[in-house]
């Protein structure tokens, strides 16, 4: 590696042109963001206050609340899964939405980058242009389009292939197929990022090595999309974790992500406390598998 | 790239902060449309007022600005239930809506209600009901009883909606067993509960948007709002609004000032303008709800005033206005609904 | 080897299907709520009759306008404020020499992501009225640049991983000044990462809803906050009639952009 491979002037010392370009983002970041949930971590060890937010009491009673509940009848203290039940529910639809995700775009982030120079702009945004319609609206017509009187339905019925509508809305499948409507470009966009750079003479080399179709795409295609994978998987899974309309219009309410639970603690539940140490929670797991991964990154390179 | 921001600072300045050529201004924060525009055209025109209208989604979010203390609005629009929170907790302005001239124009039974008495901080906006609405091309008869929704028939299994509004099912559900509203007794919920989740596996969804599920008939019972059921109604005749035998929840929407209203002035103009019968009727024939000011009738469309959905029958009951239930209750509510639905 | 059979060694056979797939997935719901703008009725998906109703109450309508161009303006100033801030600290956290700090920079540009939007929209509200920042298109403004900074960081670092820092370098030795070698090469080779970057923030920034709602002040509407607003007494087309106008604003952008390009390519 040259020793100032990136460094914007010769005039100023490397060290401190880095810092110049990272200290904006994070100023901003730690000053908009993480003081704010300084104040929410500060909240999750207070008392609720009657209708909405807190009363400056201690209490760690938030955080005992996700694993214990004081029973209906007799008021005694026992473990409840409830919370870990929505909580698994999440990471589980997150993760297939991830996973489904990544099926979608590795072969559609390849496709747009074997276009030529002006259809690839286009492709990209020919994904895009649907997200400028709200979030909301397209999740509701999405739910339309999954319906029993809904067109998919009409017409697979119309083909004579199915009898009765299919149970495409109102369930976890529906769940899946809107977490991955709302996030597919979160994954084909980095994902292509990363790979329009790709050298197409090192496929055409390792034929000439006799490698199979296989062998050379998970060989020689797939390690340079990784850091788009990393960057897209994260970009998906995330969100999908706290996501809420997905579950809310096309799961029809009847089940709830966490992002249905924190979300009712600071509205009709009125426990700010809870859902800030929800929230917590949420952020330390995710954290600890983000570190998890830098770490695993960071070792890869080393080797490399 | 600097100039980049500037040019477009520069224009966000002059586009959003919008010409302010009127003699003062009116900012309104409440639900989407709401407020007629032609309303807004009269009384901008009548008192030189730009009026501006932000929306909220919820109570909760209206609730969490005023709490936090972020100002700024002269005129909201809290559900009953709400006005007794803002009121305890000093948010709202005390304007004597009761001595204003348009006062004489307010329904006697909407003047000394219990979330405002003797309509200190308030004036009436609009009035409805949350029944629920059956199909009666798939439900025959004329029974009005919740055991429709509760405990179904096999006709209509699986076509059921809720609303996912937490209050509403749970104090419904009540209702159904019998037992008293906001009701903080665990052992009342534990059956609220119970009877909740033995109707779930029939429930097609917990969803508060009814008009298009009764419409496309995905739905064949849905709890709703009556101006909601009325729209439904319009679309296919074959829908009824029921009044439930065994109660159901009303609740009004009132005009207030927040505490701080930039404009005190122009606040007061407006919630003594709402209260002229001409344009209450205004509000009823564009939002579809009733409001609470004698002589609007004259104004109101004839279809809008003989809807069922606006006129109880006789024979009916009055809806129960509840109150902000408390803190131990909202904990138990909240309780039964997330094992309802974890 | 020919150059058809080079090409043909480059496609994998069935990706071609899948991403025509993909984009029939993004479109199917998209052509639905198109089509019932032009719906007669109040509903959105019962069809009653052609007509063009909907599209005269949007063009009455000031208010859901003036959200439109609001949620534009904001979109593109946020996703551009965040793209050249998640730049800088991609080139500074890529290619770094020191093992030290990178992981802390990584997980703070990363944060706004982990955090539920709920949570992040009270934060902010109690945190800009504790220190006394009044609600307006400045805050939603700062909000959106935060909660963007991840979206644009991403895919820009996903670009400038392993890239070839063989290339600016040699151009540095070429070029009299780094900065000149900066433009000249390696801002090329990223702009499919900052095209990327951009476009996920500026879609990031338009749909958000429940931090914008806290963190608006008065007179300060955007399309979201006006559509959810609307929920309460239905949804009628005209919220159709809208989206299908952000849409042909889109495709007309695009297209503009793509006659520009083949006008500069001829010059």
């Amino acid at each position: 590696m040259s020793a100032r491979p990136l460094a914007l002037s010769s005039r100023i010392p490397p060290g401190l042109a880095r810092a110049g370009l990272l200290w904006p983002s994070l100023a901003i970041i730690l000053l908009f963001m993480v003081a704010p949930i300084g104040i929410m971590f500060t909240y999750s060890f207070l008392t609720a206050a009657p209708y909405g937010g807190v009363e400056w009491t201690f209490s760690g009673a938030a955080y005992t609340e996700i694993l214990f509940e004081r029973d209906f009848l007799d008021d005694s203290l026992a473990f409840t899964p409830d919370y870990l039940i929505i909580v698994a529910r999440s990471v589980f639809q997150a993760a297939i939405a991830t996973v489904l995700c990544l099926l979608i775009s590795v072969p559609t982030a390849y496709y747009i980058a074997t276009r030529s120079d002006r259809a690839k702009n286009i492709w990209l945004f020919l994904i895009t242009i649907p997200y400028w319609v709200n979030l909301l609206i397209r999740t509701i017509a999405l739910l339309f389009v999954l319906r029993g009187d809904g067109p998919v339905n009409s017409a697979l019925i119309d083909l004579g292939l199915i009898s009765q509508p299919l149970p495409l809305s109102y369930n976890g499948f529906a769940i899946s197929l809107g977490l991955i409507y709302s996030f597919l470009p979160f994954m084909v966009l980095p994902l292509y990022s990363a790979f329009e750079r790709f050298d197409f003479r090192l496929l055409d080399a390792a034929y000439d090595l006799y490698a199979s179709r296989r062998v050379a795409f998970f060989r020689i295609v797939l390690p340079v999309m990784r850091p788009g994978l990393i960057a897209g998987s994260l970009l998906v899974f995330i969100p999908s974790i706290g996501s809420y309309l997905a579950p809310d219009i096309l799961g029809g309410g009847k089940t709830l992500m966490i992002g249905n639970l924190i979300g009712t603690q600071f509205q009709a539940a009125r426990n700010w406390p809870f859902g800030a140490a929800l929230s917590m929670i949420l952020l330390t797991i995710t954290l600890i598998v983000l570190l998890w991964l830098a770490r695993r990154a960071a070792r890869q390179q080393q080797l490399n | 790239m600097k100039s980049l921001t500037v040019f477009t600072a520069a224009l966000l300045a002059s586009v959003l902060a919008g010409p302010a050529f009127a003699a003062g201004d009116l900012f309104i924060y409440t639900w989407g449309e709401y407020t007629p525009p032609e309303m807004v055209a009269k009384f901008e025109k009548t008192y030189d007022v730009k009026v501006h209208i932000d929306t909220y989604d919820s109570m909760e979010t209206m609730l969490a600005k005023l709490k936090s203390g972020a100002g700024g609005y002269d005129i909201i629009v809290p559900g009953h239930d709400t006005m007794t929170i803002l009121v305890r907790e000093n948010l709202l302005e005390p304007i004597n809506a009761a001595n204003m001239p348009n006062y004489k124009n307010v329904d006697e039974k909407w003047r000394d209600v219990f979330w405002d008495k003797g309509r200190v901080y308030s004036a009436p906006w609009a009035w409805g009901s949350t029944g629920f609405v059956v199909d009666r091309a798939v439900v025959k008869g004329n029974d009005t009883s919740l055991k429709i929704l509760f405990e179904p028939d096999d006709t209509v299994k699986g076509k059921i909606n809720m609303l996912r509004d937490v209050n509403d099912v749970i104090n419904m559900a009540l209702r159904y067993l019998g037992k008293p509203r906001c009701n903080e007794n665990p052992e009342d919920l534990k059956a609220v509960l119970d009877l909740l989740s033995s109707q779930k596996p029939f429930v097609k969804s917990y969803n508060s948007e009814t008009k298009e599920l009764l419409v496309s008939g995905e739905a064949a019972v849905s709890m709703s709002w009556n101006g909601y059921a009325m729209r439904a109604r319009d679309e296919k005749p074959t829908l009824e609004y029921i009044y439930p035998k065994e109660g159901y929840t009303g609740w009004m929407d009132n005009v207030a000032v927040p505490k701080g209203a930039p404009d005190l002035e122009n606040a007061k103009l407006w919630v003594n303008f709402v209260m002229a019968p001409e344009n209450a009727a205004m509000i009823t024939n564009y939002a579809r709800y009733s409001n609470g000011i004698k002589g609007s009738e004259a104004f109101v469309e004839k279809a809008l005033a003989a809807a069922p959905e606006l006129n109880p029958p006789s024979d009916v009951a009055a809806p129960e206005f509840l109150s902000a239930c408390t803190p131990a209750t909202t904990k138990l509510y909240d309780r039964v609904w997330t094992k309802l639905l974890r | 080897m020919s150059t058809a059979r080079m090409r043909d060694l480059r496609t994998f056979s069935g990706f071609g299907l899948l991403s025509v797939g993909c984009a029939v997935f993004l479109y199917a719901p998209i052509v639905f709520l198109t089509l019932y703008s032009f719906n007669d009725g109040r509903s959105v998906s019962q069809w009653t009759g052609f007509s063009f109703r909907w599209y005269q109450t949007v063009f009455a309508n000031q208010n859901i306008q003036t959200a439109a161009v609001n949620s534009l303006l904001i979109a593109v100033t946020a996703a551009t404020i965040a793209t050249v801030l998640a730049l800088g600290a991609a080139i500074a956290t890529v290619n770094r020499r020191s093992k030290s700090g990178g992981e802390g920079a990584y997980v703070v540009l990363t944060f706004p992501l982990m955090v539920p939007e709920i949570v992040t929209a009270v934060a902010s509200l109690v945190f800009f009225v504790a220190v006394g920042i009044s609600l307006g298109f400045v805050t939603i403004l700062l909000a959106h640049i935060v909660f963007c900074i991840p979206f644009a960081y991403l895919p820009i670092k996903a670009r400038l991983e392993g890239m070839d820092e063989t290339l600016p370098s040699a151009a540095a030795d070429l070029y009299a000044s780094p900065a000149k070698a900066f433009v000249r090469i390696t801002l090329p080779l990223l702009v499919p990462g900052l095209l990327s970057g951009w476009l996920l923030a500026f879609i990031i920034s338009l749909d958000d809803f429940i931090i914008t709602a806290l963190v608006a002040g008065p007179g300060a509407t955007t399309l979201p906050l006006h559509i959810y607003g609307m929920l309460r007494l239905g949804m009628t087309p005209e919220v159709n009639a809208i989206s299908t106008l952000m849409l042909a604003a889109s495709t007309a952008l695009v297209l503009l952009s793509g006659l520009l390009g083949q006008a500069g390519r001829k010059h």
